[in-house]
């Protein structure tokens, strides 16, 4: 199998932070990586890196076959970052930014403009081409972001948290050509803190937590990694929380959470068969119970799992 | 057969780039970044309004409010002011190199150009060569309005197109200064302010205003070394005719070689720097 993408032991500090503590990825061409952590976690970092913006301060990377330190404007020649920051430019229309950056490619002026032309008519954006991009809508310029990174035909792109802050549907719009991309042959590597986000596109995942790689795999083997199904208690009267937790944890033998926000109680099981189990003792303890079932594990509880704090605690 | 096998090397994964753009490629990745300047300044205009108003306002409430008492007599003092004025206001719109570095690192555009296989300087020549329609529109803007209100070049053509020449070397000198404000600072309205406040006691901390001769000994330490006062000198000279020419014009070729010196390198490597 060829790699796209290969780290090998990646540091990065930040006077006496360290945002990256070793870290190791390797994304098989013509995939999608999905690098997933709460804010903080070190993934902005570790795209940094591979983007040749900062140097690591240990390990290596490797890029398209190419060194991210020594052969950085090789790696540049087949990447495009599109993110957080990477930006288009706002004083700009949307076929000005998309020629300039064929121009920089040393398209000519004509390719360039044909090029801003085709890919202003795949985003869908070819009514706005006139207009600058700061008169956009969120949604609007994401896509104009992802069609500038595509000018240059990249090998690999890097989605630096593409749908934070967009409305679900502008999402779903995202993630189609995400999949568009792949399909085209591109390798990906996508951070995001949105564990459906990771669930829904990405080949592999993995999770990095304060600046180190603590699982990878594809999304369902790190489902499986806690127990394939998880329990959901919820009780009619949220008084009852406590008891629900101990019942339940006395049948799981797990520790169980409690949300008290959403008024439930959920725990992974292996077994299926205590379900009935469970149902029986809060009849017993005389706890009416509003909906209760098992359903396939989410992300969200793997990140516990696997870190023993949620994904939307702040990790700064 | 041959066509299939051109592609094919074309796109290998195993072909290098090179480590360094050449001249020719820098200088086309440079002048598609001043395009992008150019075309800024085509769809809001309004941002040469600051450059055009700042000039105007200074020469009006300097000829007609001081102009009486510094010399007795408005023209004359005209004579003398226009071409200082002419000096500051291109000094003032060389903080555009500064802010819109600040904004393109702000904004995230500068990232993108950075993971782009194009040459490492470009946007900052980019942002410099833009500057210089800026300063263009400024020097206009000056002469014209101040023959409006009756300043006459009293040389002759070759002159007075020394005279722009100049003042445009010294703000290409001046805003490598600034665009190592923009690169430090990382904010636009920041630049604004800070430059500024640069800006102020390099122009009026000069001979722009009034003589050397008046001022205190201490402050006229400080204007003979000062560079606004050679360039205000050397402008004077070529467009009035009055005093020195050769002199403060080696003087201010010394100073932008200087400024360059300095601050090219180290804009650069405020640039460069990958943090």
């Amino acid at each position: 199998m060829s790699y796209a993408i290969e780290a090998e032991g990646l540091v990065k500090r930040f006077g006496s932070t360290t945002a990256l503590n070793g870290v190791d990825l390797a994304v098989p061409t013509g995939t999608i990586l999905g690098v997933l952590g709460p804010n903080g976690a070190g993934k902005t970092t570790a795209v940094r890196v591979l983007a040749t913006l900062i140097k690591p301060d240990a390990g290596r990377a490797r890029v398209g076959g190419f060194d991210v330190l020594t052969q950085a404007p090789s790696v540049r020649a087949r990447i495009a970052v599109t993110g957080q920051y990477a930006s288009v430019d706002e004083d700009l229309t949307g076929a000005e930014n998309l020629t300039m950056i064929g121009r920089l490619l040393e398209l000519s002026r004509r390719d360039a403009k044909a090029r801003a032309r085709e890919l202003l008519e795949r985003f869908e954006l070819t009514e706005a081409a006139g207009r600058s991009a700061k008169t956009y809508s969120g949604g609007m310029r994401r896509r104009l972001d992802l069609a500038a990174s595509l000018v240059g035909h990249p090998d690999v792109i890097y989605l630096d948290e593409p749908t934070t802050g967009l409305d679900p549907r502008s999402r779903g719009e995202v993630w189609n050509t995400i999949r568009a991309l792949v399909a085209d042959g591109v390798t990906v590597l996508l951070t995001t803190q949105y564990l459906d986000e990771a669930d829904q596109l990405a080949d592999s995942i993995a999770v990095i937590d304060r600046g180190e790689l603590i699982a990878t795999g594809t999304p369902d083997q790190l489902k499986a990694q806690v127990g394939d199904q998880t329990l959901e208690v919820h009780p009619l009267d949220p008084a009852d929380l406590a008891d629900v937790e101990a019942i339940v944890a006395a049948v799981t033998r797990v520790q169980p959470t409690r949300n008290e926000a959403r008024g439930l109680v959920t725990a992974p099981v292996a077994e299926p068969t205590l379900l009935a189990d469970v149902v029986r003792r809060l009849d017993d303890a005389g706890i009416a119970v509003g909906e209760l079932g098992l359903r396939r594990a989410s992300l969200d509880e793997v990140f516990l799992t696997l870190t023993g704090h949620p994904a939307d605690e702040d990790a700064a | 057969m041959t066509a299939t096998l051109v592609a094919t090397a074309a796109s290998s994964p195993v072909e290098e780039a090179p480590v360094r753009f050449g001249p020719v490629r820098t200088l086309r990745h440079s002048l598609t970044l001043t395009w992008r300047s150019l075309i800024k300044i085509k769809h809001s205009p309004e941002q040469l309004l600051d450059l055009t108003l700042q000039p105007i306002i200074f020469v009006l409430l300097f000829v007609y409010l001081f102009g009486g008492a510094v010399t007795g007599d408005r023209h004359v003092y005209l004579q003398f002011v226009l071409p200082g004025i002419l000096v500051q206001s291109v000094a003032f719109a060389s903080l555009g190199v500064g802010q819109s570095l600040a904004g393109d690192l702000q904004t995230g555009v500068f990232d993108r150009f950075r993971t782009m296989p194009i040459a490492r300087s470009a946007p900052l020549i980019g942002a410099v060569f833009g500057d210089v329609v800026r300063y263009l529109v400024t020097i206009t803007v000056v002469l014209g309005f101040g023959a409006v209100i009756g300043f006459r070049i009293e040389t002759d053509p070759f002159s007075t197109l020394a005279a722009c020449a100049l003042v445009l070397l010294f703000a290409f000198g001046l805003c490598w200064v600034t665009a190592l404000v923009g690169l430090l600072l990382r904010n636009p309205r920041t630049v604004q302010g800070i430059g500024g406040m640069l800006m102020f006691p390099l122009t009026f901390g000069s001979n722009l205003f009034v003589p050397t001769e008046t001022l205190p000994g201490w402050l006229q330490a400080w204007v003979k070394i000062n560079p606004v006062t050679f360039v205000v000198e050397a402008t004077r000279g070529l467009l009035t005719g009055h005093g020195a020419v050769a002199g403060p014009v080696v003087k201010v070729v010394v100073s932008v070689a200087v400024l360059c010196a300095v601050f090219v390198p180290l804009a650069l490597a405020a640039y460069r720097r990958r943090t």
